[in-house]
């Protein structure tokens, strides 16, 4: 990493794994359930957040010493809306059909816990560069757990990755399908992601003992 | 009869939390104890009862494609709707701090048990969700959407006292211990959830059924309340 320096890299490390946001700091959830049904709305919901938290941590550390510390949570609202009416306007223009699937959830970035969780924790004490590293990271652990989802939940229940079928037709009984295979259609239902996510930690944690809870 | 069926509606089968997962942040953050979890399910559903109606105003007659018709022919085809959820959110924003110091002022009992949760609830996606879920379902009246708001409180309320009174429970339970807190309490969710997609079928019968169905319903819930309700005091 000549780029970026040992203590920047861990800003981007981090947030990957032993400081997850979803899994460890337990911030965001509500989003990462609901539109994980299928791998490509969890990719673009993960891009969404990426520019949000990316660009919303810099103009949160650029105005951090102007903001009176009273009306701050009502500047970052204003500063995270602003940004989900650009990426909701974007989305509608160019893939309109994916704006429909993720319907409320889009402007629900407005009130994922991660952004505004970033703001106040690191925007509003660091300088431009390092919170924009922070954004990154933070949102590329997002990003991690939604795509993970995602794919299990696509690949178990519909049996597509990216609406490409990849286990053979169902129909015409070919593939792993004519060995009996069936989809689990339960996938689909948005309890399972909760219990995905579970299953997630479950594994996370077994892996990295200091993580457990008491 | 149009009320009763959106409010039930709200309540079970497009619960906030268990069908579209909204609030789990608040959800999962402060479901440890019933007696907390009791004072952040009514704040919410205070706020999502004042919130949804504004919001209605606001989308009806200055957000929604034509609204502006009222100030003149001139502004009829002015479509704000890009604006909402800016406008949505400032109203949330202003409406929690005005519940905070009006609750303060004449109530102060009130204001030390909900006191601490208002300004959480800000950024509790289950508020915006509601007003959001309010546009995008056209819901038709004032009225409607004060039920609705009323209806996907309570709804939030039951998810959250349901999942502290198990968590409080668990602890004398063996739970693997990579599992233990914030694992187990997902895949509980999980399977609340399962539990309470079977509400599904409670509005899809003829015209006779869903009115039989709806009375069902009816005497039922006043007895769940109050179950809930004897829970908590025992937990207290």
């Amino acid at each position: 990493m000549g780029l970026l320096s040992k203590k920047d890299a861990a800003l981007i490390k981090d947030p990957l794994a032993d400081n997850n946001p979803i899994t460890i700091q337990v911030l965001g959830i509500c989003s990462a359930l609901a539109i994980t049904a299928e791998l490509e709305a969890s990719i673009v919901m993960s891009i969404s957040v990426l520019f949000v938290l990316g660009v919303g941590n810099v103009v949160i550390s650029l105005m951090r010493n102007i903001i009176p510390s009273k009306i701050r949570i009502i500047v970052q609202l204003i500063v995270v809306a602003t940004l989900v009416i650009i990426v909701d306007l974007v989305l509608k223009a160019f893939a309109y059909e994916l704006s429909k699937t993720l319907s409320v959830f889009v402007g629900l970035i407005i009130t994922n816990c991660i952004i505004m969780g970033r703001f106040e924790a690191f925007a509003l004490g660091n300088g431009p560069w390092r919170s924009f590293l922070d954004g990154i990271g933070n949102a590329l652990g997002y990003a991690v757990i939604l795509i993970i989802v995602g794919f299990f939940r696509e690949l178990l229940g519909s049996g597509t990755l990216l609406g490409i079928p990849v286990l053979g037709d169902p129909i015409e009984k070919t593939g792993l399908y004519g060995f009996g295979y069936e989809n689990n259609g339960f996938m689909l239902l948005s309890p399972m992601a909760l219990i995905v996510v579970g299953i997630i930690i479950w594994v996370q944690r077994s892996r990295n003992k200091d993580l457990i809870e008491d | 009869m149009e009320h009763l069926e959106l409010f039930f509606k709200s309540i079970f089968i497009d619960n906030m939390v268990f069908a579209t997962f909204l609030g789990m942040c608040s959800y999962l953050a402060v479901s440890k104890k019933v007696s907390t979890a009791v004072g952040l399910g009514a704040a919410v559903i205070f706020v999502l009862a004042i919130t949804v109606p504004l919001n209605w105003l606001l989308d009806q007659y200055v957000l929604q494609p034509g609204a502006l018709s009222w100030m003149g022919a001139d502004y009829a085809d002015y479509d704000l709707s890009f604006l909402s959820f800016i406008m949505f959110i400032a109203t949330i924003a202003t409406m929690v701090q005005l519940v905070e110091i009006v609750v303060e002022k004449f109530s102060p009992s009130l204001y030390n048990s909900l006191g601490i949760f208002l300004p959480l609830i800000a950024v509790n996606c289950a508020i915006l969700g509601g007003s959001l879920f309010m546009q995008s379902r056209e819901i038709a009246t004032l009225g409607l959407a004060t039920t609705y708001g009323i209806g996907s409180g309570i709804g939030w309320f039951l998810a959250i006292l349901a999942i502290a009174a198990i968590r409080e429970k668990i602890r004398y339970s063996n739970v693997p211990p990579a599992l233990r807190g914030l694992g187990i309490t997902f895949i509980i969710t999980g399977l609340m959830a399962i539990g309470f997609m079977s509400f599904g079928g409670m509005l899809t019968g003829g015209d006779e059924d869903t009115a039989e169905e709806k009375t069902v319903e009816v005497q039922v819930t006043p007895t769940e309340n109050t179950e809930l309700a004897n829970n908590t005091k025992i937990e207290e």
